[in-house]
């Protein structure tokens, strides 16, 4: 594959080294074959964003129709609906569940006694396991207005029981809460084997200088973690169009969907239930390119400072 | 000044109780729930709905799981999951082992650009409906077995990890040895790399058997024979869209009875559902943290 762009002087050793190790080439061919078929494949059929798609002529043949189904997306009375939930869902995201787990490492880190250590990580891993459907089971199972726990606590303190899931202003908070209940222990395993790799003679050295354990947390420990959250915070910018269907699809009704429609329901609603293929794969594609530029974008930022995904 | 580590000043004193409370609040949040969801399927759904349990199962009956496990679906759905489950990170792990292996050596023409190409499809993709239309229609993966295998057959997340691996705890002297000795190169990797790589190969295990396991989205999507169905599409449609009725009634109860078992039922299906991975918990959760760490130092 690299044959040709080498030059003439690597181009007659190649051969050799290939068939010398051609079965090495037999065992990443697989893994090769998987990406082209399955991931690049599909990127071929994002032309039909730009083509009216029919089944009967299939990608290739369906009619060119230039931006016509963007510029229909662009007017649609949904648009700044879709793109406000889904940087709202985001943004929210970003300010609420990125830091939790943190900060959930930096107290993990400042206990000294292994029980308890071990146990409360142990705890905090557990819903990570759970399944989205589960989750969201479990939400609503809670939330219930009748018969779910909260509810019954608020009855008991005299409240009027609240209609959780059909409340439209309550949507972002229940899906990022959460989200924070579920992932929050799991997602501090970096930063603790992070504040675990500390050189301890740092924390020898403050404590010489008569620094509290605050002002060692705050000098030595948070310093440590920065790396590390800002490669983490690029990786959440990069997918800021792109919160996850699976569990908004499954905690969405009709209801709450004026905050909970967001592209990527759109997109599935459109196109795999309603059956615009070309129209959905246009909302699809200007999401993803918007996500791509943005990860570009974010990483170039953050190379400035000194810490990139490339 | 005088110095000394042992004594604590005041003001540590109090960080220490800050941190211990905080944590010891984050654990009872996290553990309430999930204690509050098994005492409740081992309950009378009539103590629920009246609102009695607050921790422990009141009137204890074994009811609600009767009926779950009575349920048709629920035995198709978890003898489809477990089929998935063991086809799927059967693949998984012959796939990553074989690329990543194949990636881990620096006489592999190309690997960079490998490396790359598959990385790519981490930050863009086709997007769902030209996905769809290309596995459907160009490559037959529609209701069938491997629509819920082939898809999913290598995370490029876990590839790196473990070429990652390949690369920093196997020591490559060891394999030319074994090229020495006329070793193949799916001999070496048979014989010298994979007996030296179970911890990570067990941690693979783990992730993509997890992963399967919990996975709803492409049955939701490419699946429409019910009978194929795997347990989390089922639960779904129990759990979320709330269609008990099939389940729960019957034998002549009334609708009020009906709704009552239901809500018992609920929480018994959660349970049943999440029991193999809760099962596997204590034993899973120290490699999945290795795991993380094995991710991490990559960087």
């Amino acid at each position: 594959m690299t044959a040709s762009s080498e030059r003439p002087a690597a181009r007659t050793l190649l051969p050799r080294s290939i068939r010398k190790n051609w079965d090495l080439y037999l065992l990443v061919l697989p893994v090769v074959v998987y990406f082209l078929l399955l991931k690049y494949l599909p990127m071929y059929g994002i032309q039909i964003a730009f083509k009216d798609f029919s089944a009967a002529k299939g990608i290739w043949g369906s009619p060119w129709v230039g931006f016509k189904h963007f510029e229909r997306f662009f007017d649609n009375y949904q648009f700044w609906t879709l793109i406000r939930n889904t940087l709202e869902i985001s943004i929210y995201q970003i300010l609420v569940a990125f830091p939790m787990p943190i900060l959930f490492a930096l107290l993990v880190n400042e206990v000294r006694g292994k029980w308890f250590k071990k146990s409360v990580q142990a705890v905090a891993f557990m819903p990570h396991f759970l399944s989205t459907v589960v989750l969201v089971g479990i939400v609503m199972a809670f939330l219930s207005p009748s018969t779910g726990l909260v509810n019954q606590a608020i009855r008991l303190f005299g409240g009027e029981p609240v209609y959780f899931m059909t409340e439209p202003q309550l949507f972002k908070s229940i899906y990022v809460f959460s989200d924070v209940w579920q992932n929050m222990g799991f997602s501090s395993v970096l930063y603790i084997a992070v504040l675990a790799g500390i050189d301890k003679s740092l924390y020898e050295a403050a404590m010489i200088d008569g620094a509290s354990k605050f002002r060692r947390l705050l000098h030595i420990a948070v310093p440590c973690l920065i790396p590390t959250a800002i490669v983490m915070l690029i990786f959440q910018f990069g997918s800021i169009m792109d919160v996850g269907f699976e569990k908004i699809f499954l905690m969405q009704n009709d209801l709450n969907r004026s905050s909970s429609s967001v592209i990527s329901t759109y997109v599935y609603e459109i196109g795999l239930l309603g059956s615009q293929f070309s129209f959905s794969a246009a909302v699809g594609l200007f999401n993803s390119v918007i996500n791509f530029g943005l990860i570009v974008a974010v990483n170039r930022i953050a190379r400035k400072s000194g810490t990139s995904l490339w | 000044m005088e110095f000394n580590p042992k004594t604590k000043s005041r003001g540590d004193r109090l960080f220490d109780v800050v941190v211990y409370t905080v944590l010891a609040i984050v654990m009872l949040a996290t553990l309430y729930p999930l204690l509050y969801i098994v005492s409740a399927s081992f309950s009378d759904p009539l103590a629920i709905v009246k609102g009695r349990l607050w921790l422990w199962p009141q009137d204890v009956t074994l009811e609600s799981y009767r009926k779950v496990f009575r349920n048709p679906d629920i035995w198709m759905g978890y003898r489809n999951s477990l089929i998935y489950l063991v086809v799927g990170t059967a693949v998984n792990i012959a796939m990553t082992t074989m690329g990543a292996y194949a990636l881990s050596r620096r006489d592999l023409k190309g690997r960079h650009a490998l490396s790359l190409i598959f990385t790519f499809t981490l930050i863009f993709n086709g997007g769902l409906v030209p996905t769809y239309l290309t596995y459907k229609n160009m490559l037959g993966l529609y209701d069938n077995l491997w629509v819920m295998v082939i898809p999913s057959a290598v995370s490029v997340w876990n590839l790196i990890v473990m070429r990652t691996y390949f690369q920093t705890s196997i020591p490559y002297e060891l394999q030319e040895a074994a090229f020495i000795d006329g070793c193949s190169n799916v001999g070496t990797l048979v014989r010298i790399v994979l007996p030296l790589s179970m911890p990570i190969v067990a941690v693979m295990t783990m992730y993509y058997g997890v992963a399967h396991w919990n996975s709803y989205f492409p049955a939701l999507i490419y699946l429409h024979d019910h009978s194929r169905l795997p347990l989390q599409m089922i639960i779904r449609n129990l759990l979320i869209q709330e269609d008990m009725s099939n389940m729960a009634g019957g034998d002549g109860a009334s609708l009020m009875d009906q709704i009552l078992q239901a809500e018992g039922m609920k929480y018994a299906v959660i349970v049943v559902s999440s029991l193999p991975m809760l099962i596997m918990y204590p034993f899973v959760q120290k490699h999945f943290v290795k795991g993380v760490m094995v991710g991490a130092v990559k960087g």
